[in-house]
């Protein structure tokens, strides 16, 4: 009842200084709604890359071609494949960190089923892949070790490929024509959404590396595939796996003083997971950055408070006078600082929810408000208001009765 | 009778800078439960003083104040906020009513902080309207109100916890001689019911309605008359 009778005394008095009161609230508003923005994008920022990672696969290693010097003449990095077959069985065999590696050569090229018609790109690949990059089928059948060492003409579907050409339509089992050569459809991928950089993954058709090689990109560079994904056995010999493979690869190319090294190797969940560890640490720094506005919120508050309790002494000598106690005025103080400081979270966090939401339409850039932030917030700004709302309603509380009524 | 008011050598000084300003200077009284005690005397004279340490406002320099017999210097800051809720009942020159608030929010504010219940307390405050003769401005806003009114709604406010003192501050001070009659007659009712009233006023007509006048001068007590029918009596006497 005594909260109550206090919450009603304080509503009535912020009431009759309404426009003071929301410019005091004004601060608490710039403050938390910077504080959910910032907390928004950030939180947006790391998310999107814990989804990537998951997209990705896990423990994965990169090999691309590097830059090979034949003769004294440098081909740029890539144009030249480097890597072979032997390559892969050598990694796939002697590297004991190594769970398996996948081949990989791509290209792209124009598919036609019936009168519809697509150019897409062509992963050749083995059995691998899929695991590797833990890529579910969402019909039909996977690649099969017979598919790659028969080279035969079965594909699978990418979930945008499946969708342009066949649109409602069951691909499996149907003939699709790549470069004209027909193909059957096996089985269509799950859908994955969009890659770290922003394409569209579920836009490609995976056949056998054999066969792609063979029949639709041709390979004037026998025995080489075009980049292989390692996978670890765990997080925990990931590195060692990169050291393995390096130490390997570079045995096998020879390289050493005087030849360069003609493949890059990249740690990409490594690469991922700092950058989802630099977003959070800037979602952080944002987040505290955007709390220096709520400080400042705060001390207004207690500007405010203060010249709250001087106008209103004789207020309180009259309260003091009639019985109440120190802990009631304290009550009353306390209240009314941290409703003030409650409207303004909950206005603050309205526009701030209304602002990240702007942002990500108009910036097309991710946010994310979790409930836990939206909790934060809250107690938050309810902290604020009992934190710089303490000194003056404590000052109020000491005053001596007689003091008090004595103010002029 | 039993001793609601029991004072021993009060005194109250206050540092001005190098001066020392002996406001009360051994103020020694009693006053029996039921009566109707006027202080007068001349300004400065320590009067509203006496009456801030007699309301529990303020703290003597030395001497003890018993109420009800009960030693009010070993008091804790809390207790005494007790005491001013239950037991006293303070009406001050200038009202202070509370702005912004109702005739019957400003007489339950007492009964606020004594936690009665909502129910009771509206009742409660609605008689102590009553007894003032302003049931029908309870929901007025103070501000609203005129002085007569306003002072009446500070009577109804000091009587609603049912304090056993009454204690006002030239209560008459600020209003003309007709509507202070009518804020007298209150008093008179009040004493008629048996509560204790202890008064200061300038006003000599003001001051025949007591039943005791005490005078002050330069912090002493310089005469205590009682009023027998048709006369005063009393040392000091004029
Ligand atoms: N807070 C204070 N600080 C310093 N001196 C004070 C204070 N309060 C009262 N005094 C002094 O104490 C003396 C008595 O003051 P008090 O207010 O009790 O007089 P009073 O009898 O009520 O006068 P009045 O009839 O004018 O109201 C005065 O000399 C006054 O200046
Ligand atoms: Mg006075």
């Amino acid at each position: 009842m005594e909260l109550f009778l206090a919450l009603k005394i304080a509503l009535r008095a912020l009431a009759v200084n309404k426009m003071r009161s929301f410019l005091t609230m004004l601060g608490i508003i710039i403050g938390i709604g910077a504080v959910i923005v910032m907390i928004a994008i950030g939180a947006g920022a790391s998310k999107v890359i814990a989804d990537q990672i998951a997209s990705m696969g896990s423990n994965l290693l990169l090999v691309v071609p590097g830059s090979a010097t034949a003769g004294g003449l440098r081909s740029g990095a890539g144009t030249v494949p480097t890597i072979t077959y032997d390559d892969v069985k050598a990694i796939q065999t002697e590297c004991p960190s190594v769970e398996r590696v996948a081949p990989t050569v791509r290209g792209s090229a124009q598919v036609v089923y019936g009168n519809m018609n697509w150019w897409t790109q062509i992963q050749g690949c083995t059995p691998e892949m899929l695991q590797v990059r833990e890529w579910k089928i969402a019909a039909g059948r996977e690649m099969t070790a017979t598919d790659v060492e028969s080279a035969l003409k079965n594909c699978l579907l990418g979930a945008s490929v499946a969708e342009n050409l066949f649109g409602a339509e069951d691909p499996v089992g149907k003939i699709v024509r790549i470069k004209k050569v027909p193909f059957t459809v096996v089985g269509v991928l799950e859908s994955k959404g969009q890659s770290p950089r922003g394409d569209d993954q579920d836009d490609l058709i995976m056949m056998p590396i054999t066969t792609a090689q063979r029949k639709i990109l041709g390979n004037p560079f026998p025995n080489t595939v075009g980049a292989m994904l390692i996978q670890a056995k765990s997080e925990e010999v990931l590195a060692q796996a990169e050291e393995e493979v390096t130490a390997l690869l570079d045995q096998r190319h020879r390289v050493g003083p005087n030849k360069e090294r003609d493949y890059i190797l990249r740690n990409l969940t490594e690469i991922l997971a700092v950058s989802q560890q630099s977003a959070q640490v800037m979602s952080l720094l944002l987040g505290a950055v955007a709390s220096i506005s709520l400080v400042v919120g705060g001390i207004g508050i207690m500007n405010i408070m203060l010249v709250s309790v001087t106008e209103r002494t004789r207020e309180i000598g009259i309260r003091m006078a009639i019985g109440a106690k120190q802990r009631n005025i304290l009550l009353q103080f306390l209240t009314e600082a941290v409703l003030l400081t409650l409207f303004g979270g909950v206005i603050g966090m309205v526009l701030g929810m209304a602002g990240a939401f702007t942002i990500s339409k108009l910036l097309d850039w991710p946010t994310l408000i979790s409930p836990q932030a939206i909790l934060a917030a809250f107690l938050f700004s309810a902290g604020v208001g009992v934190f710089f709302g303490f000194y003056p309603a404590r000052t109020a509380a000491r005053l001596n009765p007689i003091d008090a009524l004595r103010y002029e | 009778m039993a001793c609601v008011v029991s004072l021993r050598d009060i005194t109250k000084s206050y540092r001005m800078g190098q001066e020392l300003v002996e406001a009360l200077r051994g103020i020694t009284m009693e006053v029996e439960a039921g009566d109707f005690v006027a202080i007068m005397g001349s300004s400065g004279s320590g009067k509203s003083t006496c009456m801030h340490i007699l309301g529990c406002l303020d703290t003597p320099t030395t001497g003890s104040y018993a109420l009800e017999g009960v030693n009010v210097e070993r008091l804790s800051k809390n207790q005494l906020a007790e005491v001013r809720n239950k037991k006293l009942g303070f009406v001050f020159q200038g009202f202070n009513l509370l702005t912004r608030t109702t005739a019957r929010e400003n007489v339950e504010l007492p009964l606020i902080y004594a936690g009665v219940p909502t129910r009771e307390r509206h009742q409660k405050a609605l008689a102590a309207l009553e007894m003032v003769g302003l049931a029908r401005r309870a929901e007025h806003y103070s501000n609203q109100l005129s002085g007569g009114q306003q002072q009446r709604v500070a009577i109804a406010r000091a009587l609603a916890g049912d304090p056993t003192l009454i204690l006002a501050d030239e209560p008459t001070g600020n209003l003309d001689s007709k509507t202070s009659e009518e804020i007298m007659e209150v008093f008179e009712k009040l004493h008629a019911q048996g509560i204790t009233i202890i008064m200061v006023t300038h006003e000599a007509d003001v001051a025949a309605h007591a039943r005791r006048v005490l005078t002050f001068k330069d912090g002493q007590i310089i005469s205590d008359r009682r009023r027998q029918d048709g006369g005063w009596a009393g040392p000091g006497g004029q």
